[in-house]
């Protein structure tokens, strides 16, 4: 990949600095321009990318130069601290109802892995001795429900279905009902994918969203989307309120910048990613390392580690 | 439509705020591709080429200079009749693949629609036989468009499907056969082998059929197209790209990338769930609707 060598590049960007000083403007706007291409081409939205590097310049100039680091890997580790604490800084969690059971709905454009995540993540909670119930929600894709009773019985998880010819706000609020008879204390709600201007079917979303008051609303999102990311996290989040983001298909070689876009600008954390097609292939979220996958600088890191 | 209005928004109101040809500019206009998926690399190239065309035409009102970079995307984009469909002469085969989730079943479903609506035999394969109910999901569209799929169980080998498929296309002087396949990370390594694997059955079974191997490809992907791209052109010979979900906000800038990388033309667009929303790739308009379609 072209910016495998971020770090490489820093350092050779700031190698004519030999004294040990503070930071100057000069050196950090070069090492910048590397860090910017680097984020941009990892699918960093560009608004955040600017937003980001005007931070970090700020730190970086004028700071005064650690004794063991070079220049470059102090710029370095300021870029990491940053990204780390823009992706938030600690692991965010589920929280479940005091009053079961908890809805979980997920949400999120067509092929993002919902169906797929609802299965895992039902799974992933039955081994923390929660009873999920999987509720068929998607009327509209071919063999939607199907697939989710497939799922289900893979991991030997109850599916609710009343078919595709009613409303997914009623299937939706059966489903809980029917939880609440057989003493499901979790509810995952599968959905459509759609688009976030499809008005008609975002204001489903809307109705589900009323009828069922789920405790936690979660976008979720393909870690393979590009600069449209932003929009696709905004538009939800503004029409639905979401509480937080499940990040699928990262067990490719994606940068995976989108993750860093969509927390910058929703504020929502990452609860999850998805790491793998199998249903046991679901993670929880360490923004630290989601921060040095964006910049490629695993190996720089335990050096600075080191020093 | 609405999908693209935006870049050409920004691209004019860009154009207007500059009346000359300046450095500033430039970066305007850089900026306006990569926030459309173009990627770094690939922007800067049409940027240098813009300037430099710019200077040889001696272009220096800023609204002349929508026109030339419009003339330098369409030359990437274009490649002439590769744009067609492979399916000349009959019999011949689809083979379409791809990463998870990015369209190809229900674009299978979309294509056998519109070939068989030109009169020809359409047939297919249900090639994935991994993901849950996704040999539903194909035989639901086979109803849909009035066609027949040849399937086995799920969790079988979808090189034994393709080859009863194949074997089923010559005994019943199929036109077109298409063949799904289970949406594959390009990183992984052996399921990239059981696809070259159904190549070979391919290539043995059907060698003189007429072949497109079509990559789809998600247009809300942002830089990681451009090595899928790469890695299913080494496994499969990739001869298209089916660029779906353009009925979203996301521009699909990638292709331009893959374009003038990759050699790899753009053959068919997605523009929606439905049966009919499949369009014919064709550079002039991608480019005018990426700019609105004033000039
Ligand atoms: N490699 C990989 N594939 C995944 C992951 N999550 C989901 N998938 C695959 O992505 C594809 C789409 O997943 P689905 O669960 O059907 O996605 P969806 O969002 O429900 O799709 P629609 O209902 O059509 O909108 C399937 O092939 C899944 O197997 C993941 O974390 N890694
Ligand atoms: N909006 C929109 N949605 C599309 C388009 N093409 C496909 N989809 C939707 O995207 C989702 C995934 O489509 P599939 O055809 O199942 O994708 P796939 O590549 O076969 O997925 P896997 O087999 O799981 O890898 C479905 O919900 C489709 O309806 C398109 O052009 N526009
Ligand atoms: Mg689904
Ligand atoms: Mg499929």
């Amino acid at each position: 990949m072209v910016f495998e060598g971020l770090a490489d590049k820093l350092q050779g960007a700031l190698q004519k600095l030999k004294s040990k000083g503070k930071l100057s403007e000069k050196d950090v706007k070069e090492a910048m321009r590397e860090v910017k291409l680097a984020l941009l081409e990892a699918d960093v939205n560009f608004k955040v990318v600017k937003d980001f590097i005007d931070k970090v310049k700020d730190r970086a100039v004028g700071n005064e130069v650690l004794e063991s680091l070079t220049p470059g890997q102090q710029v370095i580790k300021i870029v990491n601290e940053e990204l780390t604490a823009l992706m938030g800084t600690t692991q965010s969690k589920i929280t479940f109802s005091s009053k079961p059971p908890t809805v979980i709905m997920l949400v999120g454009l067509q092929g993002a892995g919902k169906t797929t995540t609802g299965g895992k993540l039902g799974g992933y909670l039955k081994k923390s001795g929660k009873r999920p119930l999987l509720v068929a929600g998607d009327i509209y894709r071919p063999a939607a429900i199907k697939q989710l009773q497939v799922v289900g019985g893979q991991l030997d998880l109850p599916v609710f279905t009343l078919g595709d010819k009613v409303s997914p706000v009623h299937i939706a609020k059966a489903g809980v009902e029917h939880a609440v008879k057989h003493g499901n204390d979790l509810v995952i709600i599968d959905t459509a994918g759609r688009l976030h201007i499809d008005d008609h079917l975002m204001e489903e979303l809307q109705n589900i969203k009323q009828e069922v008051k789920p405790h936690e609303i979660l976008l979720v999102l393909d870690a393979m989307t590009g600069q449209d990311a932003v929009n696709v996290a905004e538009i939800f989040n503004e029409k639905l309120g979401i509480d937080g983001v499940i990040l699928t298909k990262l067990d490719g070689d994606t940068r995976g910048g989108a993750a860093l876009s969509v927390r910058a600008v929703t504020n929502k954390p990452i609860k999850f990613i998805g790491m793998g097609e199998k249903l046991n292939e679901l993670e929880p979220f360490f923004p630290d390392r989601m921060a040095s996958r964006i910049l490629g600088m695993g190996d720089i890191l335990s050096l600075i580690e080191k020093a | 439509t609405k999908t693209r209005q935006g870049i050409a928004d920004k691209v004019d109101q860009v154009l207007k705020t500059y009346k000359k040809v300046d450095d500033e500019l430039f970066e305007e206009i850089e900026e306006i591709l990569i926030t459309s998926d173009v990627g770094v690399n690939t922007t800067m190239k049409i940027i240098e080429k813009l300037r430099t065309e710019a200077k040889e035409r001696k272009v220096t009102e800023a609204s002349d200079l929508k026109g030339l970079l419009k003339e330098i995307l369409v030359e990437i984009l274009d490649y002439g009749d590769a744009h067609q469909l492979g399916i000349h002469p009959a019999p011949a085969i689809l083979l379409i693949v791809g990463v998870n989730g990015v369209g190809k079943t229900t674009s299978i479903g979309k294509i056998a629609h519109r070939i068989k609506s030109q009169g020809k035999k359409v047939l297919l394969a249900a090639g994935d036989t991994f993901r849950a109910a996704a040999i539903d999901q194909l035989e639901i569209w086979g109803n849909r468009v009035g066609v027949d799929v040849i399937k086995h169980q799920e969790g079988a080998d979808p090189a034994a499907v393709l080859f009863d498929a194949i074997q089923s296309a010559k005994a019943r002087k199929i036109d077109v056969l298409i063949c799904d396949t289970a949406g594959r990370l390009h990183n992984k390594k052996n399921l990239m082998n059981e696809l070259g694997k159904v190549s070979k059955v391919l290539e043995r079974e059907y060698g003189n059929a007429t072949k497109d191997v079509l990559l789809v490809l998600d247009a809300t992907t942002g830089q990681n197209a451009i090595q899928q791209a790469k890695t299913f052109k080494e496994v499969v010979d990739i001869n298209g790209i089916i660029l779906t979900k353009l009925d979203g906000t996301a521009k699909g800038g990638v292709v331009l990338a893959i374009s003038s990388e990759l050699n790899v033309p753009v053959k068919l667009i997605g523009v929606g769930e439905g049966v009919n929303d499949l369009q014919v790739f064709e550079p002039k308009s991608f480019v005018n609707a990426l700019f609105g379609d004033d000039i």
